[in-house]
């Protein structure tokens, strides 16, 4: 038991002890060695990642001896600053119409809940909404995705299974142009990122768009399991490297995981993140507000 | 992102430093394991976790005597290595039967970990076993979930029971009997994923659990979660007492150290891992591949393990005082590629080499091992004058050493370029100016 049961006891207090231990870091008191140990913890523990929580300490050590800052109340002010600067570093798409949305990420990260929900939120705003079911590798995935329109009441643009996906996006452009489709959300095979025909087959649908329909706006997004860990990194760095990702769709963020690898991803690859996915309803995808997330970092 | 190999040459770095053998300090085992930190961190194992881990380790570590074979770096790799195979356990991928047919089998996890692909390949696994497994649906939330498991049910050829978005515990218990009218053995059951802090959900899992009485709990974790892993697992393994893990998508380039949290904190064995996308790609867990891994560095050990047995202590003396020499020569050379042969595989023995990012692996078909037989045959072809003085095998001798090793011309040139070649380095490498060769000056890790 010995090893094992330590560290049970140890974890089932860790949420209590981590904001316990900010909290008593941050009321007072002064900066100690342990003050920036258990700072360290309290964002690695968000799943931060070493390389930008050093940094990040590091900037933060500059800032104190610069403002000459004793109180710990106020080091939590700037660490919040530091961390919201990254984030806001790289501004969010500013949306036009007609609007392409492809929809990319790894299996199991909810790429097509994420796509039902943004069915919604533009046809909430009053736009005309087709989603493209791309995804045609996994069992019943389409299905899946037709039940999302029907609850989003938007049209739906499919193939049978194992089709290309090409093609269905190729068929789904001619339709927007006929029918003036303000917004085509395109969902896509979830599959890992190390893997070359899905990034092949993404960078066919990215030439199609693209030489189908100029004149629309095109972005990439890519969705990101807050519970993911530093792998994360890697998922946008190869997604990025076959088509440019413009911005993030963190889900799941309304279980315990922090997503804090995203604070990563902006610094070291510039994609900001869009919007969040707070839960399973239809409607629980916000934009994102660094501020908040952040808060909910450090709380 | 340069992660692979990065521990071994942090390690080196701080090793490099101190000359003397014997046994390891107090300091440089701090210094070390500042780096294990930042490794095991780097693959996601859970802080706690690592900090307890550390300082097990550390206190392990100090006064050991550091083996002649190894380096200090390697020695206490070798530690930490053998400590995390402890800790993750043996390879123990049975499955419970029941004494009572039919033995029942409960996937649990959070959304999107891979549970309803995982039924597919356990069914399959169980059948290639001799049994007779039946699948039933119990995610009635996720939309499309039934069909999902209906076409995994389809392609591995396994029934699925499902009686729509009923009640799922009712749905449970019923499946049984079916099982049971059926004639199968085995009832996999697929929930449906939620989070460990749904309680309504989670009391659902327990409501199932009590109704059929599982064998085995298996816990779907992917093996790309970060720190929450362990809480996760936690709460799982305390509202159900789980009886096992399946890590799920091993196949990207995560480090999975969630393996390790999951372990340390629920004691409970890894069984299986989830290799790819077909339903064949189930794997039994090992617990030392997995320690590399989340090491990020190649299985080093084994490397060593293979060159010092497959090497002599003589034949390494013989070599190093040729080197001095300068006097390497083809039948030196030879020797060199039996050796070689000695340690096995080839590309087996390059995929052990760390510092090698897996994109640049050496595939089975880029070591061509039919070429180094070949280089063997053509040095036995040539007299040992011509081995200890290749620079006199001119046009009519190649021609000569070609035809009696049964091949090219081409082939001899080949060989002759890369003795020169392979001197030349040993030349650099006596003379410290490895570093400066190949790219970005990588170098041997230790």
């Amino acid at each position: 038991m010995g090893f094992f049961g330590k560290i049970k006891e140890k974890l089932k207090k860790t949420k209590e002890a981590i904001a316990y231990k900010l909290n008593k870091l941050f009321t007072g008191g002064v900066l100690t060695d342990d003050f920036y140990d258990e700072l360290e913890m309290a964002l690695i523990s968000s799943d931060i990642g070493t390389e930008t929580v050093e940094n990040l300490m590091d900037n933060l050590r500059d800032v104190i001896d610069e403002k000459h800052i004793r109180n710990t109340a106020e080091v939590k002010d700037e660490l919040k600053k530091l961390m919201v600067d990254i984030l806001d570093e790289n501004p969010v798409p500013e949306y036009e119409y007609p609007l392409v949305l492809l929809v990319a990420g790894v299996n199991g990260v909810g790429k097509t809940t994420a796509i039902g929900k943004l069915a919604k939120k533009f046809k909430k705003a009053g736009k005309s909404v087709t989603i493209v079911a791309a995804d045609t590798f996994r069992a019943a995935a389409a299905d899946q995705l037709s039940v999302w329109a029907d609850r989003a009441g938007v049209r739906i643009v499919k193939h049978a299974e194992g089709a290309d996906p090409g093609a269905v996006v190729y068929d789904a452009i001619m339709s927007a142009k006929s029918k003036n489709t303000d917004v085509l959300l395109i969902d896509t095979a979830g599959r890992l990122h190390n893997k070359k025909n899905l990034m092949d087959e993404l960078k066919k649908i990215n030439r199609i768009i693209e030489r189908e329909y100029p004149d629309c706006m095109y972005l990439n997004y890519i969705v990101l399991d807050a519970t993911t860990g530093q792998n994360a990194i890697s998922q946008v760095d190869v997604f990025n490297e076959a088509i440019d990702i413009d911005g993030i769709i963190l889900t799941k963020l309304d279980g315990t995981a922090k997503g804090g690898v995203v604070l990563a991803i902006a610094g070291q690859l510039g994609v900001p993140v869009v919007y969040v996915g707070v839960g399973e309803g239809i409607d629980d995808l916000e934009d994102f507000d660094s501020r908040e997330f952040i808060d909910a970092i450090i709380e | 992102m340069g992660l692979f190999g990065s521990l071994s040459e942090k390690l080196n770095h701080i090793f490099s430093k101190m000359k003397s053998r014997g046994k390891l300090s107090e300091l440089e085992i701090k210094q070390a394991m500042r780096e294990i930190r930042v490794a095991l961190l780097e693959a996601d194992v859970n802080f706690g976790v690592v900090k307890d881990f550390i300082a097990k380790v550390s206190e392990k570590a100090v006064g050991e005597t550091i083996l002649n074979s190894l380096t200090p770096g390697q020695q206490v790799i070798k530690i930490v290595n053998d400590e995390l195979i402890a800790l993750m356990g043996s390879t123990n991928a049975k499955l419970g039967v029941s004494s009572k047919l039919p033995t029942v089998i409960m996937m649990v996890g959070l959304q999107g970990a891979g549970k309803t692909t995982m039924c597919g390949k356990l069914s399959q696994l169980l059948k290639k076993q001799g049994k007779r497994p039946l699948l039933a649906a119990c995610d009635v939330y996720r939309p499309a979930a039934i069909n999902q498991l209906k076409v995994v049910g389809r392609s591995v050829g396994t029934e699925v029971f499902e009686r729509g978005d009923k009640d799922p515990v009712k749905t449970a218990k019923l499946a049984v009997e079916e099982a049971k009218s059926r004639g199968c053995d085995t009832l996999i059951i697929d929930t449906a994923g939620r989070l460990q802090i749904n309680e309504e959900l989670m009391r659902e899992l327990e409501n199932i659990k009590s109704e059929v009485a599982p064998t085995e709990i298996l816990l779907t974790v992917d093996a790309m979660t970060g720190q929450e892993a362990a809480n996760v697992a936690a709460t799982f393994n305390e509202r159900l007492d789980i009886s096992g893990v399946i890590l799920t998508k091993l196949d990207g380039d995560t480090r999975g150290g969630a393996a390790l949290s999951i372990k340390a904190v629920t004691g409970k064995p890894v069984k299986f891992c989830g290799t790819g996308e077909k339903m064949s790609d189930i794997e039994p867990f090992y617990p030392d591949r997995m320690a590399s891994r989340i090491l990020g560095m190649g299985d080093v050990l084994t490397l060593i393990e293979k060159a010092q047995s497959a090497v002599t202590e003589e034949e390494m003396q013989k070599l190093e005082k040729k080197l001095r020499e300068s006097a390497f020569t083809l039948d030196d050379f030879l020797t060199q590629f039996e050796q070689l042969g000695k340690m096995g595989n080839l590309s087996e023995v390059m995929s052990m080499i760390p510092g090698l990012p897996n994109n640049m692996r050496i595939s089975e078909k880029d070591v061509d091992e039919a070429r180094i037989e070949r280089f063997k045959a053509i040095i036995k072809s040539m007299t040992m004058y011509e081995r200890e003085h290749p620079e006199i095998i001119k046009a009519s001798r190649r021609k000569r050493i070609a035809a009696g090793s049964g091949t090219s011309i081409q082939d001899v040139n080949q060989l002759l370029k890369q003795f020169e070649q392979t001197k030349e380095m040993m030349r650099m490498m006596k003379n410290g100016k490895m570093g400066k060769m190949g790219k970005g000056g990588r170098r041997f890790p230790f």
